[in-house]
């Protein structure tokens, strides 16, 4: 038996004419996928994806949004930063210029202090010399009257007489120079 | 008579044969038949599988959802907006249930047990040609007017006088007659010769592997099993791209009556 004839003693229908009740049950099949599938389910398919869509972009808006304000606020903060250190640079030079001028005004204060100082010591070694000259001489006119009397043996008992002896002999002292000192 | 000729001698090839089937048990109507149960099966599983994919469907998708949104984008991306434009949209209820349903009915011709793509039955492409046909000349006719939907389809401008002798019979050939029959033809066809291959290396293999084992008629035996598993793999690449150049063309068909130019 050939192929051909095998093919041909089998063929009962034709398949390309369509059965009715296929017709039939594949319009009905279709009609309720379409129905179901295409009018029911396939609607909210699409309005979710459109959702999906928006919440995405408003997503990416919102980033955005956060982005700029993240943006603002550093720059907020690096303005502020910068003013801060501005602000400490002037007073680190204000104090700089304050303990300087203190330091002047200190020293201004010691030198016056100093000055004075010396200057009240320098008066008062004045005034001790000059106490120590007036008792020196005082103690020298009576040594050297006690000496002149014990030398010359004669007490020398004019008051007057004595004192003028005295300055005559300091006088003459003093006229050298360089003697007391 | 060559050996090989000796060891086939009572295998019979499968035939269009394979396509009839009787009732479904002793007794039963004669339109309830294996394809027919199948047909409705099909309708019903894709019916439930949208419904769980889509019922109630979540911003951030999970499980079925993804399965379904991949499919849906797919028909939208590749199918729809090329050829619909900003008509997409309105048109993927229709475009989404005739793919899915398409899909899975020619995928039934690799499912174990189940095994018969109901497209192989001509009546089933038949009815989405007719149903794209009327909505096609329907729309062209709405939206263009009906001189001017015929006189589009025949009388493209831009062209020599003479060449529209040759032309106009062709194109209303072409458009109104050829295009619906070529569009449940080529979808039946595909079905049609994929199943008869599977059935035939199948027969094959088991014919000369368990029917009828001879050394020599081993080796034709595990050519048709190999053959068989690769032609499986081939058909279902071919059940897809059917399911998919079926709602492209009517895809097509539609943005065509939508907008004549493009």
């Amino acid at each position: 038996m050939t192929l051909a004839a095998t093919l041909l003693a089998a063929e009962g229908e034709n398949p390309l004419i369509p059965h009715a009740y296929e017709l039939v049950v594949g319009s009905f099949a279709f009609l309720v996928v379409f129905l179901v599938v295409g009018k029911i389910l396939t609607p909210r398919i699409q309005k979710t994806l459109a959702e999906r869509t928006e919440a995405i972009e408003g997503g990416i808006k919102k980033a955005e949004d956060a982005q700029a304000e993240a943006q603002r606020t550093l720059e907020q903060y690096r303005a502020q930063l910068a003013e801060a250190r501005q602000e400490a640079a002037r007073l680190r030079e204000e104090a700089r210029e304050q303990g300087a001028a203190i330091k002047a005004e200190l020293r201004e204060e010691a030198q016056t202090e100093a000055r004075r100082i010396i200057e009240a010591a320098h008066a008062q070694i004045e005034a001790d010399r000059q106490q120590a000259i007036t008792q020196l001489r005082g103690e020298i006119g009576r040594l050297s009257t006690e000496l002149a009397s014990r030398i010359v043996g004669e007490s020398l008992e004019d008051e007057a007489r004595q004192r003028r002896i005295v300055d005559r002999f300091l006088e003459e002292l003093e006229g050298r120079p360089e003697t007391v000192r | 008579m060559t050996p090989l000729m000796l060891v086939a001698e009572d295998f019979t090839a499968p035939g269009p044969s394979i396509f009839d089937f009787p009732p479904l048990y002793e007794g039963a109507p004669s339109w309830l038949t294996k394809p027919v149960l199948m047909a409705i099966f099909g309708a019903i599983v894709v019916t439930a599988l949208a419904w769980s994919a889509f019922a109630n469907p979540k911003l951030v998708p999970r499980g079925m959802q993804n399965v379904g949104e991949m499919g849906y984008q797919f028909v939208r991306d590749q199918v729809a907006r090329p050829f619909l434009g900003k008509d997409a949209e309105r048109w993927m209820p229709l475009l989404i249930s005739l793919f899915f349903l398409i899909l899975l009915w020619n995928l039934f011709g690799v499912i174990p047990l189940i095994q018969i793509p109901v497209a192989s039955h001509i009546a089933f492409p038949i009815v989405f040609a007719v149903t794209i046909y009327v909505i096609k000349v329907y729309l062209g006719i709405k939206h263009q007017g009906l001189g001017g939907y015929f006189k589009n389809m025949m009388f493209p401008p831009g062209l020599p006088k003479a060449i529209y002798v040759l032309l106009a019979p062709i194109e209303f050939l072409s458009n109104l007659i050829i295009a619906p029959f070529t569009h449940a033809v080529r979808l039946f066809a595909n079905m049609f010769a994929g199943h008869l291959i599977l059935a035939f290396f199948s027969a094959v293999g088991f014919w000369f592997l368990f029917e009828k084992p001879t050394l020599l008629g081993a080796g034709l035996g595990v050519v048709g099993a190999i053959m068989t598993i690769a032609m499986t793999g081939f058909e279902m690449f071919i059940e897809f791209l059917q399911a998919f150049l079926f709602t492209l063309l009517a895809a097509m068909y539609i943005g065509g009556s939508l907008h004549p130019d493009h």
